[in-house]
């Protein structure tokens, strides 16, 4: 069943056309990758899903409910969380403030002290590191902090914008890993990244978008074997 | 004695800058603008309880009460108004809007209340404390205003670092967008940092005219235009920082006219100013300012 359905998708900064009405779906329980080049509108597609930037036109539909007039910070409480581009943690805000944070829409007080746990428990190091300002993290931490704060809200579709960006490639795999943990845990996952191979690999279905049109679509690792794909993205 | 005198008198006047510089610092970090018009909505506090309790002979509580309604509203209103639809303009627009923001209020008031100078009941029923054998006399309202003053930054401190919305707060100052991600009501957020600055500066206005009980539609401006240089002195968008500044400006003031000269005064506090903006430009407890890529 479809969790999340993008119809239309338009999105203008200024006067460009940064998303020229794109169309597309997450199936609950799937891993659904977006991949393509700098500027393709990864990151606009996910700003305009989580309403921090306004659609121009078309329509976000989540749990079948039209959600694309909602103001952005509602759509948390409805189940959706994102992890943005860049980690963007509060770093003058200590790491179990971070994650408190991430519980802001959450009323019930046991319930979010059983996700801090599950999370501390995913997580270790941020366990160890609670009472230290976030910006005083490795990139790889600040990732991971991201993530947690994200998983903090119990989401049921997690948006993550480049989560693997400016890793060590430990890291990377680490990342990865931990994505389809989160996943088999049974939260939906919409992933944008660079790293289309990695993507993929972990991905059920993939999209591939071209300077603000989705120009291939299907199965992972259908896509992986595309002779397209190979020579754009895999770089083989 | 007398040193210890002005001194106190120093930090009660201090307590009052502190309370303004409080509402310029957290809108700052807020909101990243200077409202300049926070001044003034000390001076129509000032005149709230001037109408209610002097003129209408309420109790002074119910006045202060609704001096401190009256500000609030001001200050969501201002911001509704005026600067929520520049969110995305540039810096300047909304300090020349805060500039216009502040006439509007002083020439209100100027029409409501004409250009000559009321005076202000005090509104402080404290006695004055005498020490050292009646050598040194302590007014109540310098009692007031500093108990008043650290009262209301324990509360501001724990609000901030123990309640969501004071968690919310310091989310919003450092990164709108992740605040956003977390299900945080920016503008919401945005509001209520305006309504707790102008609350505070009710507050400051009644302590301010207790003291010096004279009262015109520009009352508000010196020291608003104080407490702003307080904030920047202590670092403006923290709010330790806006205490200490606060504090330390009305003590260098009120010893510079003890000691050296009361025409002086304000250019030695402006100069001060300026001796720190030099040695460390982010003000004494500022963060070192980091630019994001």
């Amino acid at each position: 069943m479809a969790m999340l359905e993008i119809e239309n998708l338009e999105v203008y900064y200024g006067v460009i056309r940064a998303l020229k009405g794109i169309s597309f779906q997450v199936d609950e329980g799937d891993i659904v990758a977006l991949i393509g080049a700098n500027g393709a509108g990864k990151t606009t597609t996910l700003h305009a899903i989580t309403g921090l930037i306004p659609a121009s036109g078309g329509t976000i539909r989540f749990d079948g409910r039209d959600i694309t007039k909602v103001p952005g910070y509602r759509t948390v409480a409805m189940g959706m969380a994102h992890v943005p581009e860049g980690r963007r943690v509060f770093s003058q805000l200590s790491v179990l403030e971070n994650l408190r944070l991430g519980a802001y829409t959450r009323k019930d007080k046991a319930e979010v002290e059983t996700t801090l746990g599950k999370i501390y428990e995913r997580f270790p190091r941020l366990e160890e590191r609670k009472n230290q300002l976030a910006g005083t993290l490795s990139g790889g931490e600040q990732q991971m902090l991201a993530m947690g704060r994200a998983l903090m809200s119990h989401p049921r579709l997690i948006v993550m914008d480049e989560p693997s960006m400016g890793l060590s490639p430990i890291y990377v795999n680490e990342i990865f890993d931990i994505i389809q943990e989160i996943n088999k845990g049974g939260t939906t996952v919409l992933l944008v990244e660079q790293n289309a191979k990695k993507a993929l690999s972990i991905a059920d279905k993939a999209y591939v978008l071209e300077t603000g049109n989705i120009v291939l679509s299907g199965d992972a690792k259908e896509l992986m074997n595309n002779d397209q794909v190979k020579k754009a993205y895999l770089s083989e | 004695m007398s040193f210890v005198s002005y001194l106190i008198n120093g930090i009660s006047l201090g307590s009052v800058y502190a309370l303004i510089a409080l509402g310029y610092t957290m809108v700052y970090g807020i909101a990243k603008m200077l409202n300049f018009a926070h001044g003034d909505v000390i001076m129509i506090g000032a005149y709230t309880v001037f109408v209610t309790v002097t003129n209408l002979g309420l109790p002074p509580a119910a006045g202060i009460l609704l001096a401190i309604v009256v500000c609030t509203v001001l200050g969501v209103v201002i911001e509704r108004v005026a600067y929520k639809p520049l969110r995305m303009a540039s810096p300047l627009a909304v300090l020349i809007t805060a500039i216009g923001v502040s006439y509007l209020l002083q020439n209100v008031a100027l029409l409501i209340f004409g250009a000559n100078t009321k005076s202000f009941t005090s509104v402080v029923g404290v006695p004055a404390l005498k020490l050292a054998g009646g050598q040194l006399s302590i007014s109540g309202e310098t009692i007031v205003t500093i108990l008043t003053c650290i009262v209301i930054m324990i509360a501001l401190t724990a609000f901030i670092h123990k309640t969501k919305a004071g968690q919310a707060m310091l989310a919003v100052s450092e990164d709108k967008g992740a605040a956003q991600l977390m299900g945080i009501n920016v503008n919401g957020t945005i509001a209520l940092t305006f309504a707790i600055g102008s609350a505070l500066a009710a507050v400051a206005g009644v302590l301010l005219c207790s003291a010096y009980p004279s009262l015109t539609p520009y009352t508000g401006s010196m020291p608003g235009i104080k407490a702003f240089v307080a904030a920047v002195f202590g670092g403006i968008g923290s709010i330790p920082g806006a205490f200490i500044g606060g504090l330390l400006l009305g003590v260098i003031e009120n010893l510079s006219k003890a000691y050296i000269s009361s025409e002086m005064a304000d250019a030695i506090v402006f100069g001060v100013l300026i001796v720190v903006l030099l040695v460390r430009p982010t003000g004494l407890l500022g963060k070192k300012m980091s630019e994001k890529v």
